[in-house]
């Protein structure tokens, strides 16, 4: 699966409607936000692809935990680092959007908090794996806390940024993505074309890093 | 495999189509409306930025092609 080529093509076909689209395509008009809006292509799908690393992380964490295959180990560490990659994209992304929207590169906003918040967990996660210098332990323990980061990702982006009062769609239990900010054709490119878009390209990043792991490996003679 | 390629390429070209049928219907409404860029896009300026744009991605693209060729060499050696 990871060494077949059509994925990626489809990821690359994805990726360039997904620019067409994101600069030409027809969007709602609102004041504030104006062209900006174009950032839903861009800035929220970086989230949403951060979150589909991380649960595939997570997964192979525990199936690490069931199986002790050292292999298993190596997918959840280079996928929860791809994963961190895109979050640091976002973050990156939304200040700038927010600069020039809401007036200010950061303006301590609940989900901007809880965002650096979920990031610096998932930071901890790497430090951890290299400060264990025995192969076993550290993927043990670091399945381990993987599962904890994990636990706390969700309540830290979207559960109490949602509870709270939030310059973020979505504060005080409205909708997060309402028909008023984006129409139900920006919806569907979202879903079936920008988030599998950009998804693709990390997990083929992500398999080169994780055949690269593999290779040193059996150079070392582990495994 | 070619099927699921087909049937995605459907579902693109059919999302496309809208693209031409809503540009029309912008048009259409005379109410005043928020500032967009439309001056810039009716000049055609906004493909000079997404000429940019997919230039980055397609250097970007042959990039991490060229490392998957690489690292799929190094594969069949070791």
């Amino acid at each position: 699966m990871l060494r077949k080529n059509w994925w990626k093509i489809v990821g690359i076909v994805l990726l360039v409607i997904t620019f067409i689209e994101g600069f030409l395509g027809n969007v709602p008009r609102k004041p504030i936000l104006h062209e900006t809006i174009r950032n839903y292509y861009f800035h929220v799908v970086m989230w949403m692809s951060m979150m589909i690393f991380f649960i595939v992380s997570v997964t192979y964490s525990v199936k690490y935990l069931r199986s002790q295959k050292h292999a298993a180990d190596i997918y959840a560490e280079e996928f929860a680092k791809t994963g961190i990659v895109f979050s640091l994209l976002g973050i990156t992304t939304g200040s700038v959007w927010a600069r020039y929207t809401w007036g200010a590169f950061w303006s301590n906003d609940p989900k901007q908090l809880g965002a650096a918040i979920a990031i610096l967990i998932y930071l901890a996660y790497v430090v951890l794996r290299n400060s264990i210098p025995d192969i076993d332990k550290r993927a043990r323990i670091s399945a381990v806390y993987n599962i904890f980061a994990f636990a706390m990702l969700f309540p830290t982006i979207f559960i109490i940024p949602r509870l709270v009062e939030s310059l973020h769609p979505g504060g005080m239990g409205n909708p997060v993505f309402n028909s008023q900010d984006v129409d139900p054709k920006m919806h569907l490119i979202f879903l079936l074309i920008a988030v599998p878009g950009w998804t693709l390209m990390g997990l083929w990043i992500t398999s080169l890093r994780i055949r690269l792991r593999f290779l040193n490996e059996k150079k070392f003679g582990h495994e | 495999m070619s099927k699921k390629i087909s049937a995605l390429f459907f579902i693109v070209v059919a999302l496309l189509s809208n693209f031409v049928v809503s540009a029309q219907q912008g048009d259409s409404t005379s109410r005043k409306e928020p500032e967009m860029a439309d001056l810039m896009r009716s000049n055609g300026k906004i493909y000079v930025v997404l000429a940019v744009a997919l230039i980055i991605l397609t250097g970007l693209i042959l990039y991490v092609a060229r490392l998957d060729r690489k690292i799929s060499k190094l594969e069949k050696k070791v």
